[in-house]
C-alpha cells in the first residue's frame, strides 16, 4: 500500500484540539499558499533572486509541516537549504519534484476532508 | 470563563506572513482566552505595535519586508514598545536563528506548529513576568523621583550595591500614636495620605528618593542612585519646605476643628552602601551604614531638642553657609562611641542668629 502523503493522526488531532470547520479552514489557507508559493518559488529561481526563493521554501515548509503533510515539508525545507547555500542552480529538479507532489497533497487533503 | 481572571488573559499580536501559521497560533490563543491580532509581516507590525495596547507579541523571523531580526532590533529603540515581550515562533530546524534573537532581546520561543500545553505555559509565563514588571514600573513612578524612574528603567535593576557619598534624611510625625486614638480610622488614613503627598513632593523637588515608609515616618535619600554633588544642600532644602508645608497643613486642619501635627527631621551626610535589595519582581532602592543610622537618631533626638530638623556636621560642612544652622549641645548617640556634633537648622520664620559656619 502506497504511503499517504498526508499525515492522517495530525489531521485528526487538529480537528480534536480545534474542529473540523476549523481544519477545512486550514486546509484552503494551505492550498491557497501553496500554489502561491510554488509561483513564487518558479519566478524567483528564473530571476535569480535567492532570499525570495528562500522565504517561499521556508512558508511551505512551514505550512505543510503544520498540516500533516510531512514528505513534502521535507522537500521544502531541502529548496530552502539550497536557496540558504546560494546554490539555485540545483534547484530547478527538486522544485518540479515539489510541484508535482502537490497535487497529490491536495487530493489527500479533500479526501480527508470528505471522509470525516 | 470563571477560573481565568485579568491577569491571565492578553491582547497579543501575531506577525507571521503564513496564513497557515496564523490561524493555527491565533486559535490556539483565542482557546486560552487570549484576543488576538494579526500582521502579516514586520512593517505592519511596527504600525500596529506603535498605536499601542498590546501585552505580548508572536513573532515569525523568516519574513518579507522587514523580518523578525529588524522588527526585534526596531523594537529595542522605541522607549514606548521595548519592554513588549516578545516570543519568537520558529521552525525546529532554526534554533540558531532563535539564539541570536533571545540575545536580541526576545523573550521566549516557540516551535511551530506550537504544542497547545507548551504554548499555553509559555505565553502565561510572559505575560505574568510582563505584569510583574508593570507593577514593578509603577512601584518605581511612585517611590521615585522621574529622573531616578528614568534612570532605572532605562539602566535596568542591578541588586549589587556600591558605597555612595549621599544624604540620608529621617523624619516622622510626632505624637502619631495619640493623634490616631483621638480621631476614626478614615481620618487617619486620609491624614496619612495627605502628609506622605506633601513630603514626597518636598523631597522629589529636590530630587530625592523616598525608599522607605513606615507607618508615620519615611525615609528618603538624597546624591543617590542619581548623583547631586550638592546633596547636603538638597536634603536640608527639602526638610525645610516639608516643615514649611506641614505648617499650612495645619492651618486647614485647625480650619476643620482637627488636631495640628508636627514633624521631627534627622539628617545625615556620609558614605553610605546604597542598591536594589528584594527580589527581581520587587524591589527597593536603599542605603544602609552609619550615615544611616545617625540620621534615624537625630530624628529620634529633635524630640529631645524641640527643633523640627537635626543636622550631623557632614551636612552642616555641605551646606557651605547657604543655609544657616546653630549648632547644639554635643551629645551622645547610641551606637556612636564618641559626643556627635549636633546642628538645628532654623525655619525661615524664626529669624536666626547669626551663626552660620565660619
Amino acid at each position: 500500500m502506497a504511503k499517504s502523503p498526508v499525515d492522517i493522526s495530525t489531521l485528526k488531532d487538529l480537528v480534536a484540539n480545534t474542529d473540523m470547520a476549523f481544519v477545512q479552514e486550514l486546509i484552503e489557507a494551505f492550498l491557497e499558499d501553496g500554489r502561491e508559493q510554488i509561483a513564487a518559488m518558479r519566478q524567483s529561481l528564473a530571476s535569480g533572486d535567492a532570499l525570495v526563493f528562500q522565504r517561499a521554501a521556508h512558508s511551505l515548509k512551514s505550512s505543510s509541516a503544520s498540516i500533516g503533510a510531512l514528505e513534502f515539508s521535507d522537500l521544502a525545507k531541502e529548496l530552502e537549504m539550497l536557496a540558504k547555500q546560494g546554490n539555485l542552480p540545483a534547484a530547478p529538479e527538486k522544485l518540479e519534484q515539489i510541484a508535482s507532489a502537490f497535487p497529490t497533497v491536495e487530493q489527500a487533503l479533500q479526501a480527508f476532508q470528505h471522509g470525516s | 470563563m470563571g477560573r481565568s481572571h485579568a491577569a491571565e488573559s492578553g491582547r497579543l499580536l501575531v506577525v507571521d506572513d503564513n496564513k497557515v501559521n496564523r490561524l493555527l497560533l491565533g486559535r490556539g490563543l483565542e482557546q486560552h482566552g487570549h484576543s488576538v491580532e494579526f500582521a502579516e509581516n514586520g512593517v505592519q507590525a511596527l504600525e500596529m505595535l506603535r498605536k499601542g495596547g498590546f501585552d505580548l507579541v508572536l513573532l515569525d523571523i523568516m519574513m518579507p519586508e522587514l523580518d523578525g531580526y529588524q522588527v526585534l532590533e526596531q523594537l529595542t529603540t522605541e522607549p514606548d514598545l521595548r519592554d513588549i515581550p516578545v516570543i519568537m515562533t520558529s521552525a525546529n530546524d532554526e534554533l540558531d536563528s532563535v539564539v541570536r534573537c533571545i540575545e536580541m532581546g526576545a523573550e521566549d520561543f516557540l516551535v511551530k506548529p506550537p504544542n497547545p500545553v507548551l504554548l499555553k505555559a509559555r505565553i502565561g509565563a510572559s505575560l505574568e513576568k510582563k505584569r510583574l514588571r508593570d507593577q514593578q514600573r509603577q512601584l518605581i513612578r511612585r517611590f521615585a523621583t522621574p529622573e531616578v524612574a528614568e534612570e532605572l528603567l532605562a539602566n535596568g535593576f542591578e541588586l549589587g550595591g556600591k558605597f555612595v557619598d549621599a544624604t540620608a534624611m529621617f523624619s516622622d510625625i510626632r505624637g502619631f500614636t495619640s493623634i490616631a486614638e483621638s480621631q476614626s480610622p478614615t481620618d487617619t488614613i486620609e491624614l496619612l495620605n495627605t502628609y506622605y503627598t506633601l513630603m514626597f513632593d518636598a523631597i522629589s523637588g529636590q530630587g530625592g528618593t523616598v525608599n522607605q515608609m513606615v507607618g508615620d515616618g519615611l525615609m528618603a535619600i538624597f546624591g543617590a542612585p542619581v548623583p547631586h554633588s550638592d546633596h547636603p544642600l538638597r536634603a536640608v532644602r527639602a526638610a525645610l519646605e516639608m516643615v514649611e508645608l506641614v505648617q499650612l497643613f495645619n492651618q486647614g486642619q485647625s480650619a476643620q476643628g482637627k488636631a495640628p501635627i508636627q514633624i521631627g527631621i534627622g539628617i545625615a551626610s556620609g558614605r553610605v552602601i546604597a542598591g536594589f535589595t528584594g527580589t527581581q519582581s520587587r524591589a527597593t532602592y536603599t542605603c544602609v551604614g552609619d550615615t544611616v543610622n545617625l540620621a534615624a537618631r537625630l530624628e529620634a533626638h529633635t524630640k529631645v531638642l524641640g527643633h523640627p530638623i537635626l543636622i550631623d556636621e557632614n551636612t552642616w560642612q555641605g551646606l557651605g553657609g547657604e543655609i544657616p544652622a546653630i549648632e547644639q549641645e554635643a551629645t551622645q548617640l547610641r551606637g556612636k562611641s564618641a559626643a556627635v556634633r549636633v546642628f538645628a537648622v532654623p525655619l525661615p520664620a524664626e529669624t536666626p542668629e547669626p551663626q552660620g559656619p565660619r
